[in-house]
């Protein structure tokens, strides 16, 4: 797995012949399981659906489906954008022990962080095309037909930075299982350059994220320059907590080997990251209430309700006390040691940072408003369904990618005329 | 191989349901086809229309206010006049909360009725203080009350605008007399403009405006006070469709105290113009370098 393989003679091949047939092999890899993939693939097509008929329905009816008011113009929909930029970027945290460091127990697995990333970016990307009420006009955006307003608007970046990380992540696994499937050896620098461009790129997909509110003058809330290197930090707990769950399933549920160095080495990042994650918390709130002033109004309806008005108050404290929690379960081994402590507190710590990234982040920006008036949000059911759906979409694309992608990185998925690889998983995984 | 023969058939299956049930779930979609012309979803940004291709726009966007609306109301394209840069002043000493430009303003603009719209929004305010934290705009008695006094708000077309900053495909910017705009037919909707903007300015299209075809005012402007499409931003343009025709806001003619003052501030004969020499004026926000062109004073 080294990216330093001896390179030996290779035939040539004909792409054009062999990359449908190797697509269509996929296919099936992608498509063969057991009554557990069928089961649950069953379920999340249903919960998608039922998301993209909720979102036709929006279009057609116009957005008052949603709770949304000019006053708080923006809520679930951005909020989950917002978290899964990070989860996204999150990924990052298994390529550069792998890349950086030389961690070759990381290496056999990074793949899982770059599928992650490929299909947390698509959540993203539909998280904000269900936030728009013209979805028609997104060609408004396209450079050339369109009017992109770059380098101006920070939204254009975004758009150019995600579609970029979508594609060099897609390029690098893709070339990655295509020359598994050809039994050859991966040549460098058809793929080395791009990894470390998509490590780079990582943190600028959610620097500009952040950019993007932190740059509005009019909302206070927002405006601190802490906001970047905050959401680098959660999204440095949700990416690698969310592929310790990932692996510890494939183990459980499937034959291919984790070997547990990686799983290590991505808890000692979480067990880090979680602490400054709360420690920036901590450092936003002090500046806030120390300070005072009408600027802290917004904080103020968070943590505590402001003018009778508390919707948002359970959450920002669930949201930290499961962050809390967490960061005191990963530190204390005697604890993460027990069956199943370990994977609670990573989805606790997840969930917290869901809901302190997304809603504890968005709404309280818009409440009060610029006008300094007071009207609550709560999402609607529409929002709740259309949100359930595209993540829904999104695990499909990584189970579905995950199967293909593990399968080829463990010499499974390789073309028939050539004799199986040695160490070759016995038994395909759900 | 007989296995793998009926696994792949139920595949197929499997996938012709899928793409079934994708089918229907997407069906609500095709009413989109009715209301939106393929020429409408194709029209390019206003500024890159030719006089012959705004035209037409101009005379489609009139047959589909005729469709939906049964109203005949004509559309016209007003461009801004040469040498004029508009602002506006309002003498805070004076104005009593009644409301009524903010009624105008829902009446003149075609603003839905279901939600009473308007570009204005009044706060109420305690004497002695300018903290708008602890103004009110939802105040129901009469006016004026004792130690209050009032503020409405609207754009303040800000010569610096956040708003137009943001916008990611260039649908809203300043036009040369000063007024910000929208092209309602090339916003996406994504309300950027909306989170930027520190005066609340700004309002989306939540629904499909609903304007009785009797209370529709017909005389519109493309970039003014048209019915807006469903699911776009939109918000005060000064009265363009007015103003730029030498006429006055329709705020203004409404306020029954006089004191809102608008004009062109290159003309020095103007009474904005005297308002801005003679009185201490100030905008909302300044710390945050919006440069608003909407000023307020007090008599005293």
């Amino acid at each position: 797995m080294s990216m330093h393989m001896e390179q030996t003679v290779q035939p040539p091949v004909d792409h054009s012949v062999s990359y449908p047939k190797f697509l269509w092999r996929a296919l099936r890899a992608a498509t063969d399981g057991g009554p557990l993939f069928y089961g649950s693939m069953t379920i999340l097509t249903i919960v998608a659906l039922l998301g993209a008929n909720a979102w036709a329905k929006q279009v057609v009816h116009g957005m008052a489906v949603t709770d949304m008011t000019d006053h708080v113009s923006w809520g679930l929909y951005v909020a989950n954008f917002t978290f899964l930029v990070g989860l996204a970027a999150g990924g990052v945290m298994m390529v550069i022990p792998a890349y950086l460091y030389r961690d070759d127990d990381m290496h056999d697995v990074v793949i899982v962080g770059e599928l992650l990333a490929v299909a947390a970016i698509i959540m993203a990307m539909l998280s904000i095309v269900v936030d728009m009420g013209r979805p028609d006009r997104l060609w408004h955006l396209i450079p050339g037909i369109g009017r992109m307003h770059w380098p101006i608007s920070m939204l254009t970046w975004d758009v150019i930075v995600l579609n970029g990380y979508l594609l060099l992540n897609l390029h690098v696994c893709g070339y990655l299982i295509y020359t598994r499937w050809l039994g050859r050896t991966p040549n460098p620098s058809w793929y080395v350059p791009f990894v470390f461009m998509s490590i780079f790129w990582a943190f600028s997909i959610h620097t500009v994220t952040a950019f993007l509110y932190c740059g509005l003058g009019g909302r206070p809330f927002w405006n601190s320059a802490l906001l970047a290197p905050r959401f680098l930090a959660s999204a440095f707990v949700t990416g690698p907590a969310f592929i310790v769950i990932t692996l510890k399933a494939l183990r459980a549920r499937s034959a291919f080997q984790i070997p547990e160095g990686a799983i290590e080495r991505l808890l000692s990042i979480v067990r880090i990251t979680a602490l400054i994650n709360l420690f920036m918390a901590a450092s936003e709130v002090f500046v806030e209430f120390y300070t005072g002033g009408s600027h802290t109004a917004s904080a103020r309806y968070l943590y505590f309700g402001l003018h009778g008005h508390e919707e948002l108050v359970p959450w920002i404290w669930t949201a930290l006390g499961l962050n809390a929690a967490a960061a005191v379960v990963l530190l204390s081994k005697p604890l993460y040691r027990r069956p199943g402590v370990l994977v609670a507190a990573l989805v606790m710590t997840f969930v917290g940072v869901w809901i302190e990234k997304g809603m504890g982040l968005i709404v309280p920006a818009f409440i009060p408003s610029t006008l300094h008036e007071i009207v609550p949000y709560v999402p609607s059911a529409t929002e709740w369904i259309v949100t359930a759906g595209i993540w829904a979409f999104g695990m499909m694309i990584y189970i579905v990618a995950l199967k293909i992608g593990l399968q080829a990185m463990s010499g499974r998925l390789v073309r028939s005329d050539l004799p199986p690889a040695v160490g070759a998983v016995p038994q395909e995984a759900e | 191989m007989t296995d793998r023969k009926k696994r792949r058939t139920l595949k197929i299956l499997g996938a012709t349901l899928g793409a079934g049930a994708f089918a229907r779930a997407i069906a609500p979609l095709s009413a989109l086809s009715e209301t939106t012309s393929m020429e409408e979803l194709l029209q390019q940004h206003y500024q890159e229309l030719t006089p012959k291709d705004l035209q037409r726009v101009l005379r489609r966007l009139e047959a589909e206010t005729k469709r939906d609306y049964g109203v005949d109301v004509t559309i016209e394209d007003v461009p801004p006049l040469e040498g004029v840069q508009f602002a506006y002043a309002l003498n805070l000493s004076i104005c009593i909360g009644c409301r009524k430009c903010a009624e105008a303003c829902h009446e003149e603009n075609n603003h839905d009725r279901g939600t009473g719209n308007s570009y204005i929004r009044v706060l109420e305010m305690d004497q002695g203080s300018m903290d708008m934290e602890r103004g009110r705009t939802d105040y129901d008695h009469t006016v004026p009350a004792e130690g209050k006094f009032y503020m409405p708000v609207q754009c303040q077309q800000c010569e610096n605008a956040p708003c137009v900053t943001v916008c990611p495909v260039e649908a809203t910017w300043q036009e040369k007399d000063g007024i910000v705009v929208v092209d309602y037919n090339w916003c996406i909707g994504c309300r950027y403009c909306e989170a930027a903007c520190p005066y609340h300015a700004r309002r989306f299209n939540w629904n499909k405006p609903d304007v009785p075809a009797e209370e529709m005012n017909p005389n519109q402007a493309y970039l003014g006070n048209r019915v807006r499409p469903q699911g776009v931003v939109e918000k005060c343009t000064f009265c363009l469709h007015r103003t730029r025709k030498g006429r006055l806001p329709a705020c203004l003619e409404a306020c029954p105290t006089g004191a809102r003052v608008f004009g062109n501030v290159l003309d020095p004969d103007s009474e904005i113009r005297w308002v801005l020499e003679n009185k201490r004026v100030f905008v909302l926000k300044e710390e945050l370098g919006t440069r608003p062109r909407f000023y307020y004073f007090f008599d005293e």
